[in-house]
């Protein structure tokens, strides 16, 4: 192999991963770290990379107790209701008090938020979003991390973690290849804050062909946050609990502005308000603590988006589709409709090219819906991610462990989508997050923990090896057939995913069964998992762009299995609109109010499944 | 909309290849000019269209359900700190600019270098705060939210 070795040694704080969790995670350490060697690992490049390459047109996670709007804890009780109950209360509330000084300082660094004439507060979307101009948000904070980072390694995508072999169960850095030269990387390291992305394309995309990139999440996000910390032996949680969004058809153009701020509607195909006849039926399978439609229109408790997607979800299978969403009536605002067009030019601009390609005006005609294939991910409206410690002052002593996001395996924080159970974190709560990481990962230190850390050269080597396999397997058999993709004894990255999309889609609930999946089914679908990962063994790269795939792949095989193990173990039908569990059909708070909670083993494989007790906030009295 | 390179305007700087997120701006060796090696796993971010300096890269809606005949190009000034959209439709019937800022501050020039901070006291790293905290949390002298500041307790069981 004529790939060299470059070892990047003695790192305090590594980042696996930069987006908005990595760079916040970088820049902070910076703050409790002054000596300290701060290293990021990024595979893209951190001024473009993560969720919010593009830009955003609204920061969903703000406050504003500046403004008297709200406290932390209301915001834990919306994220509550709306993941109907399955929150770590204790991480939700930590990350909502710090959040807004992470906005402010977004501000004063050049990020433009809008602001209500009027009252001089940011203008609000809804009750927790601000809208900005956000298509420099990724930019700015990267900016940020640059000035905070020792050296920053784009191009480098991290496949496995490091582990300390004088150490059983501690983190001694990670490790990966230059996308570009293909090098090997090695980051020896007293800690990782795994900043690395959620899951888009593991469920078989709406989309076909040339199309398939036109994911709800980007495409990029590969589950790496999960591939590389199950690997490591870190306990996940809320792997179950991916998420379906009811988006604009075709395109996934974001909904938010248009409900809250636009005051946009949606209707079914004969002109119909249709949501409300379907809750007296779903208040019976979820009950009325989850979904009492008179009293939370008394209270003006937004109704749980998963129960929203049902109400979607049914009246299309009742014949009665499309789904519309009403825009002719805030359209014919000329201010409403600019902004209405800047909403996807900021995020997702592949929404105007859809309806300037298509020739839907907004204005003149309603667009269609539809439910997106699932997610699987820890930061939108979803909590799927590790299993970590909360903050000291917060946290009753199962969620607690003496370091803030540590995960199960010492020295391996979180943040963003890798944390667990802290869903509507979006964009700001992920770079706080890192926040949080950075400042526990450097006390880690302090406090001597990352003392004695050993890599054998034979861990290094041996991940060597198994890193570049796949070119490998594809030189040695590549000419064993005359020409094309088609052979015996390897498939190519694309044909993995293609396998994995398709009995991901079939077995565990995606949009090609309307969501629904039973016991019978999961296990069917974890045995052929279990072939898939044989085959992964053979997978072929021909040259290291496929080799980028490959991991990816691996990463995302890695996340599926365990959703498919956290579906299998929670015997109840959680989030209707999500996905069902056709075997138990209704919410069960009896048994499964509860938070799951999976190990896999690291030599062997095997899975082991608990529940974990949830706690909530309520008032001391 | 999958991304894809004139060739008369493309001089190969790779710019492209730079920033593109998904690793799918390439240059072609023969022609010496940048390509989108992967339509299917192209995210229609723009980042490529906006970093290169010829407005040589356009995108084409995808094939799956866009119909040919439309145009979006972006225009991205960070000194000007702006960015200009122009969208036009199949049928030639809407023609929209839209124009939008970026940043408010010279690019860089207002983010703290934290090594030059004064190094945070023993009594703050031992407590909850992040830096520039409790200040930046509401701009103001408040301190951080606890539970016991907000009267709040954490209990087992099932409460809603």
């Amino acid at each position: 192999m004529s790939y060299k070795t470059i070892i990047e040694d003695d790192i305090d704080v590594l980042i696996a991963g930069a987006g908005l969790g990595g760079t916040g995670a970088a820049f902070e350490a910076r703050y409790w770290g002054k000596d300290k060697k701060i290293v990021i690992a990024e595979k893209a490049n951190i001024d473009r990379s993560g969720a919010v390459a593009q830009g955003l047109y609204a920061i969903n996670c703000y406050m504003g107790t500046r403004f008297g709007e709200n406290n932390p804890e209301d915001h834990v009780r919306y994220a509550r209701m709306d993941l109907m109950g399955m929150v770590r209360e204790d991480l939700a509330f930590d990350m909502a008090r710090h959040v807004d000084s992470a906005v402010h300082q977004f501000e004063e660094w050049g990020l433009p938020l809008m602001r209500d004439p009027k009252k001089g507060t940011y203008m609000r979307e809804g009750r927790w979003q601000i809208m900005i101009h956000g298509e420099s948000y990724k930019p700015i904070v990267a900016e940020a991390a640059k000035k905070s980072a020792d050296k920053v390694f784009n191009r480098i995508c991290v496949t496995h973690l490091l582990m300390d072999d004088a150490k059983e169960n501690r983190i001694a850095g990670a490790v990966g290849f230059n996308v570009r030269t293909g090098n090997y990387h090695v980051f020896k390291s007293k800690t990782v804050i795994c900043g690395a992305g959620g899951a888009s394309n593991i469920f078989k995309p709406r989309s076909v062909g040339e199309g398939a990139g036109r994911v709800w999440y980007a495409p990029w996000s590969s589950g790496s946050a999960y591939g590389l910390m199950i690997e490591a032996g870190a306990k996940m949680t809320q792997m179950e609990n991916r998420i379906v969004l009811a988006r604009f058809k075709d395109g996934y153009g974001p909904v938010g502005a248009y409900f809250l701020h636009l005051k946009t509607y949606t209707q079914n195909g004969l002109g119909e308000e249709y949501e409300s006849k379907w809750f007296p039926k779903l208040t019976e399978m979820v009950g009325k603590e989850y979904l009492d439609t008179e009293g939370q229109h008394l209270s003006h408790k937004p109704i749980p988006t998963c129960l929203r997607n049902h109400a979607f979800i049914s009246e299309v299978n009742a014949g009665r589709g499309p789904i519309h969403m009403v825009t002719m009536e805030a359209f014919q605002d000329p201010h409403l409709e600019e902004i209405g067009w800047h909403n996807f030019l900021g995020m997702t601009v592949g929404q105007a090219v859809l309806w300037a390609a298509t020739d839907v005006d907004p204005k003149y005609e309603n667009p269609e819906l539809t439910t997106s294939e699932p997610y699987v991910m820890g930061s939108h409206a979803t909590g799927c991610g590790a299993w970590c410690s909360g903050p000291e002052d917060v946290s009753p002593e199962e969620y607690y462990w003496g370091y803030n996001r540590m995960t199960t395996v010492e020295g391996l924080f979180g943040a963003g989508d890798a944390v667990g159970g802290t869903p509507h974190a979006f964009s700001s709560g992920s770079f706080t997050e890192g926040r949080l990481a950075a400042k526990a990962a450097c006390k880690y230190i302090d406090d001597g923990k990352a003392q004695g850390i050993r890599v054998s050269d034979q861990q290094i080597q041996d991940l060597k090896t198994k890193i570049y396999k796949p070119l490998d397997t594809y030189k040695v058999y590549s000419n064993e057939v005359v020409g094309g993709t088609v052979n015996p004894n390897f498939i190519n990255p694309r044909q993995g995913l293609d396998r994995l999309q398709k009995l991901m889609d079939e077995y565990c609930g995606g949009f090609g069964v309307n969501y629904m999946t039973n016991e019978k089914l999961l296990q069917i679908g974890l045995k052929k998992m279990k072939l898939l990962e044989e085959d992964m063994e053979k997978i072929a790269a021909r040259d290291i762009h496929e080799l980028l795939r490959a991991w990816e792949l691996n990463h995302r095989v890695r996340t599926s299995e365990s959703v498919f193990q956290h579906t299998l173990f929670r015997k109840e039908t959680r989030w209707p609109g999500y996905y069902y569990r056709g075997d138990a059909m209704k919410l069960d708070d009896k048994d499964w109010h509860v938070l799951t909670v999976s190990h896999r083993n690291r030599k062997t494989g095997e899975y082991t499944m608990e529940k974990a007790p949830l706690y909530h906030l309520v008032d001391e009295a | 909309m999958p991304t894809f390179v004139y060739m008369t305007r493309c001089d190969g700087c790779g710019h492209c290849v730079d920033i593109c997120p998904s690793d799918i701006m390439h240059i072609d060796k023969t022609l010496r000019r940048a390509y989108n090696i992967e339509p299917n796993m192209c995210w229609e971010c723009y980042s490529c269209v906006k970093a290169c300096p010829h407005n040589a890269i356009d995108v084409r809606g995808y094939a799956d359900f866009a119909p040919l005949g439309h145009s979006v190009r972006v225009q991205r000034d960070e000194e000007k700190g702006t960015i200009a959209w122009r969208i036009k439709f199949r049928n030639g019937k809407k023609d929209m600019d839209l124009l939008a800022p970026i940043t408010t501050k010279p690019w860089g020039k207002f983010i703290p270098q934290l090594a030059d901070e004064a190094a945070p006291s023993k009594e703050m790293r031992d407590s909850e705060l992040l830096f520039n905290e409790p200040k930046y949390v509401r701009m103001d002298e408040g301190g951080l939210h606890t539970l016991k500041s907000n009267g709040l307790k954490l209990k087992a069981g099932v409460y809603y």
